[in-house]
Order: structure tokens, then sequence, then C-alpha cells
């Protein structure tokens, strides 16, 4: 491998989050040989993504041991191949929809980690300002519309935005997170009939853990293949070994393509696991330990760096850089939300309507004192 | 609808039979052949999921207006209205407006039974981040819906039954953008004020008239707006009645009228000469028989009962 590469473009995704990496990529085929240097550098894009997520939240447990982050908090880790696969499928334009289980949604489309970490600090300089939290992360400007904490309740809005690019007459397509546990709440099944009704352009993204919360899969659903179900609406669906990010990403633009090209909503099944508790509270009494430590040996850094190394195109040295490239990320996160301000009291009742509307006719608790504020990041106290 | 359609090709309404059956009640009726399928756009009966579109259409930049058959049905849709309609602008920190207008009957009278005949604008005048109106006449019901599309954020708009067959001749009202945010003073008086709004409204101003008849001149508020409530006319008119009524169809437990009287405790207690009385419905699920169902509603009389009470008449 030329030392080139070290200094590649591929760490310059990795600091920048990896939705600035999303141009102009071949796509990979499936059975990967050493296929030429594109595709081996692709590969190390998304291996440092994948990485780039899992040592954030890794230092998430430790900043909610050490009380910096508090509420809840929902790890991905072990899932990571689902998010940074689908996400390669999207263009900026596209949006994205998502759980209360987003940190990584967020990170790969390139919501900066400082934001994501700050937001969790409850910090004004966070992506929410402050008032989400680890479960409602939002970046308009990405069109990264949340970090939804009802289960199944992002879905309808999902269907809602495609609808919006249908009627505008784009190629845009949204892309809606899911669990299985939201596979069994009505609104998923309205949405998908909705949806292949209407012809939207929207992907539902299955993520199957096989828990809702404590329950498996199995005490949660008559039938668990859930593709299966999926197509009884009329739409191409298909499941995808989710510790694959290889597979996740082609499938991905498998179905993206269809969308794009006006076949309406496509579903796909990511099967995967969380090698984490459901939450920070959770004790995971529920699963066996050995089913764990068998999931983890397709953790999805070991599949594809394995590959790699199989091909021959990653070396030690070079893990060794994007593991580095991941610390310093984390690390520059913390540091900028530890120093963030927090958002002043006196702003609580900011942003319950639209700031122009308060200017004019006050809030609803018949103040006016809104008016004043229009700078995006107030002074505050830390 | 007409004009809004016209006026802004971002507006489309969506709902249950708002298409070729015309809306349940006929108020779309003509507007599918005049606007076409993709604006005037039947959906499936899943509230939850129409309702939720509508918001990811307002937040992607449309303006969508969505009906709701009934406003017992929109239970099925609370979850989109609440956490997400009502919440997404503040818990995302100012960057998710959600200009939606949602529209759906309310009330009682019509001999519907108990699954079809609530009055729950209370529940939803209870949430930050939406506001909330009851037109109690055709003017109104017209004149809200432009500023209602114009507000960036979610507005709630209650129609009655009841009033769905009054009518007037719009063409010789004064032609404007209803003001959506203040109370609105439908009959002068002195005595004593009945506050009230939507369908309870011809019942407040039919017990004016008897009450004038008995020497009391009742002043009666149309509240049009339940949130946010205009305090500025509500109290005004408690410090020239020194008496108050609140009419409100919903039940008296947690009611809007029971917020109204607590802001009339809070800002004008010491202008009011007797307690205030409140009319509601009777705290049963409304019940089909005529005699039954209008045993449980305000009436005229117990308005006028009331009002005769508060101001030392014993009617």
């Amino acid at each position: 491998m030329s030392t080139a590469r070290k200094k590649s473009p591929k760490n310059e995704a990795t600091r920048r989050g990896v939705g600035s990496s999303r141009t102009a990529r071949p796509r990979p085929r499936s059975g990967a040989r050493n296929d030429g240097e594109a595709e081996d550098k692709h590969r190390h894009e998304l291996l440092a993504a994948m990485l780039l997520i899992r040592r954030f939240e890794e230092r998430c447990v430790e900043l909610y041991s050490a009380s910096a982050i508090r509420g809840f908090v929902h790890l991905y880790i072990g899932e990571e191949a689902v998010a940074v696969g689908v996400t390669q499928a999207l263009e900026p334009a596209d949006a994205v929809v998502s759980t209360y289980r987003e940190h990584g949604h967020a990170l790969a489309r390139g919501v900066p980690a400082e934001a994501v970490l700050a937001e969790m600090y409850g910090k004004v300089s966070g992506c929410s300002r402050g008032r989400g939290g680890s479960m409602h992360l939002f970046d308009a400007g990405r069109r990264f519309y949340g970090g939804n904490a009802i289960v199944g309740g992002g879905l309808p809005v999902a269907a809602g935005l495609a609808l919006a690019e249908k009627l505008r007459d784009t190629t845009n397509v949204v892309c809606c997170f899911f669990g299985d546990g939201a596979f069994a709440e009505g609104e998923f099944h309205e949405t998908a009939n909705l949806a292949a009704l209407w012809n939207l352009p929207l992907l539902l993204a299955c993520e199957n853990n096989r828990y809702a919360m404590g329950t498996p899969l199995t005490a949660e659903h008559a039938q668990t293949d859930l593709a299966m179900r999926a197509s009884s609406y009329g739409m191409p669906a298909w499941a995808v070994d989710g510790m694959d990010v290889l597979a996740v990403e082609q499938a991905a633009r498998r179905a993206v393509d269809g969308i794009r090209a006006g076949h309406g909503p496509h579903f796909l099944e990511l099967r995967t696991y969380r090698f984490r508790a459901h939450s920070m509270y959770d004790p995971d009494r529920y699963r066996d330990k050995a089913e764990i430590e068998r999931w983890r040996t397709r953790d999805p850094l070991t599949v594809l760096g394995t590959l790699m190394r199989t091909l021959g195109e990653l070396h030690d040295e070079e893990y060794a850089d994007m593991e580095r490239d991941a610390a310093e990320a984390v690390a520059r996160a913390e540091s900028f939300a530890e120093e963030a301000l927090l958002e002043p009291t006196a702003d609580l009742l900011r942003f319950v309507h639209s700031e122009d509307q308060v200017a004019r006719h006050g809030d609803d608790n018949g103040h006016q004192q809104q008016a004043e504020h229009g700078d995006d990041v107030p002074g505050g106290v830390a | 609808m007409r004009e809004a359609l016209t006026a802004d090709d971002r507006v489309f309404l969506m709902g249950e039979d708002v298409g070729k059956y015309g809306g349940a009640f006929g108020v779309s009726l003509g507007l599918l052949e005049e606007f076409g399928p993709e604006r005037i756009r039947d959906t499936p009966l899943s509230e939850a999921a129409f309702v939720g579109a509508g918001i990811g259409a307002a937040i992607a930049g449309l303006r969508p207006i969505v009906e709701v058959m009934t406003v017992n049905f929109s239970l099925l849709a609370l979850d989109q209205v609440l956490n997400n309609a009502a919440t997404l602008l503040h818990m995302s920190g100012g960057q998710v407006s959600v200009p939606i207008v949602l529209r759906m009957t309310t009330g009682a009278g019509r001999q519907l039974a108990a699954q079809h005949s609530h009055s729950l604008e209370g529940w939803y005048a209870h949430i930050p981040g939406i506001r909330v109106l009851a037109p109690a006449t055709p003017a109104d019901a017209r004149d809200m819906l432009a500023p209602a599309l114009a507000d960036p954020d979610p507005v709630v708009i209650f129609e009655h039954g009841s009033l769905y067959n009054t009518s007037s001749d719009l063409s010789a009202t004064h032609h404007r953008r209803a003001d959506i945010f203040s109370a609105a003073v439908r009959r002068q008086g002195d005595d004593v004020s009945l506050i009230t709004y939507g369908g309870s409204l011809p019942k407040a101003l039919a017990a004016a008239d008897r009450l004038a008849a008995d020497r009391v001149s009742a002043e009666v508020i149309d509240l049009r707006s339940l949130r946010p409530l205009d305090d500025a006319t509500i109290m005004a008119s408690v410090r020239h009645t020194n008496h108050v009524v609140v009419v409100d169809e919903g039940w008296r437990t947690g009611s809007l009228a029971a917020e109204i009287s607590a802001r009339i405790c809070e800002q004008a207690f010491y202008e009011l000469d007797a307690p205030v009385e409140r009319v509601c419905s009777a705290e049963v699920p409304i019940p089909y028989a005529r005699h039954m169902e209008e045993a449980a509603l305000p009436s005229t009389g117990n308005i006028v009962r009331a009002a005769l009470r508060t101001v030392g008449r014993n009617g």
C-alpha cells in the first residue's frame, strides 16, 4: 500500500464527518476482489466512519458514568454498518428521519461530532441547542429531521417529507430509520400503506436488532420475516446482512436507485445486533451472554477489517492511524462540548412558536419579550 | 379553502373523503374537480399516517390543510399532533417549524352518540406550540383560514358540527383576513358576561335574548381563539359587568371553562360581585337519544338560569 494514502482524503473525510465524502464514488461489487484504488479508498472511508461512531459512543459511556451526559442514552455499538452503509446511497439533498438511537445516523450524515456531543452535554452549541439531548438530534441544514423517541412516530413525518418531494417533482429521497419494535406499531403499517399507495420516494430502513428494548423478536412478531411482511404492501423489500457494510451499501444503492427512478417506496430489513444494553439504564438481563459473544464475531468493524486485510489493503500502521484520527475527533468533540455555553434560562420560552409570530403577537404566557433575541447563539453561562 | 388553494400553490387539502365524496360534511364539495387529485387528496383511514404526513410536508415547506373527520378520530393522531407538530420547533432549538393547518369537526347535537360527539378542544388548548381556533360564524370559518395558513406554526381549527348548516351572505360581508388572536364581543351588555365559543355561541346569544326580556343585559364574548386566550377582552368585559358565566361544551372537570375561571380569579378577582358560574356538559359520554343528549349539553335554559343566579335573581 502506498504511504501516500495515509494522508489521503479519507482522513479528511473522517474529520469532517462521513457526509462530506459522499461524492463521485464508484459502487462496490459484492464478493469484492482487490478491485482498484477507488474501491480500496472507499472501504477505508467506510471503516473510518464506523470506527468514529464506535469510539464516539464508547467515550459517551465513560462520560455518562462521569455524569457529563444524562437522560436516556441509547448506544448504536454493533449497528454501525447500517448507518454508514445506508447513508452512502444518499445525496445531500435527501432527507433523513431517525430514531432515539441515532448518534450513528447523525454522524454518518455529517452532523459534526462536536455538535452531537455538545447536545448530549445539554449545551446551547448542541445541534438542538441542548433541548433534545441524545434522543433528539436535529440538523435541518443537513436535512436531518431527528431524533424521534416515540417508536414509529417518525414514519408518518418521513412520508410527508417524501410527499413534498413528489409534489415538487424532485428526485430526492427520504430515508426513515426505525427498528423491529416500530414494525409492531400501527404507524408503521399505516405509513407503509400510504407510501405505497401514493408511490412516495421513501426508503424504509428497518434496523432489525432482534430486540424491542428487552422483548425478543420472536415474542413481538407472529411472523418474524419482516421484509416478507413489508412486501405485502406492494413495495420491493428485502433483508440484508446488517453487519456487512458493503452489503448494506449495495442494497441501499439498489433501493435508492429504484426510488429515484420513480418506483416508489422500498423496504430494507437490515439484520443487525446491538452489543450493548438498550440504554444506559438497562441491566441487560434478557439476553444470553453467549448470544452476544456469537454476534460479536460478526462485529461490522471486524467483518470489513478482515476483508480488507485479506485483500492486502489494510495494514496495522494504517489502522493505528485510523484509530488515532477517531480518537482525535472524539477528543475535539469533547473539548468543544466541555467549553460550550449553556442556553440562558431566559430563553426557555423561545421557539414554542416561530420568532416572527411571537414578536408580532406575544407568546402564550402574555410576554412579548422574545423579540429582541435575533442572534443564533446568545450569551450564556458555562 | 377555494381562495387559499387558488392563492398559494403550496396549499393542498388531504383527509378522509375530502375528494370524490366532497368531505364527510360536504365542506370540500367541488374542490377535486377544480384542483385535481394531487391537491385534493383522499387518504386511507389512517389518521396517524396522514396527519403525520401533513406535518412532514409542512416541514418541507408546503402548506397542508389536513382534515380529520371528527375530534374523536383525531385521538388516533394525537401522537403526531403533540409529539411532533407541537414539539419539533422547540425541541430542535428553532430549526424545524411545522406550518400545518388541521381542521376537524367537534361537538354534539346531532344524535351521533359517544364516539362522534365530544368536545376535546380543551385538550388541544392545553398544548404549548399549537394555536387553537374555534370559528362560530360562517365569516370566521372562511376568514380564519388564510391567517392560519400564513402562520408558520401548527394551527388546529375546530368546526362545530351543529354550525355547518348555518349560512350567511358572505359576499356581502367585509372580506378580509380575520384577526385570529382576539375574542369578539358578539353582543354588548352591562349586567353579566356570557363567555363562550364555537357551537355554544348561538345558545349564548339566544340566552341573552331571553335575559333581555327579564331586563338583564348580557354581554356575549366569542373567544374565537382558544389558545392563546384573549385575556384582555375577557377581563375588560368582567370589569364592565362584574358577573360571569362561562359556557363550554367540554366536560367541566379540567375544562377550558376551568382555565377561564382561574384566569378571571387571578386577574380580575376584585371586579367580581359573585362567583364565576360554569355551564358545561354533564360528565358522561354523550348519549344517542335526543332527550338524553339534550340533557347532557349546555342549553339556553341552563345559561339563562346560571346568569340569573350570578346576578342575584332566582330565575
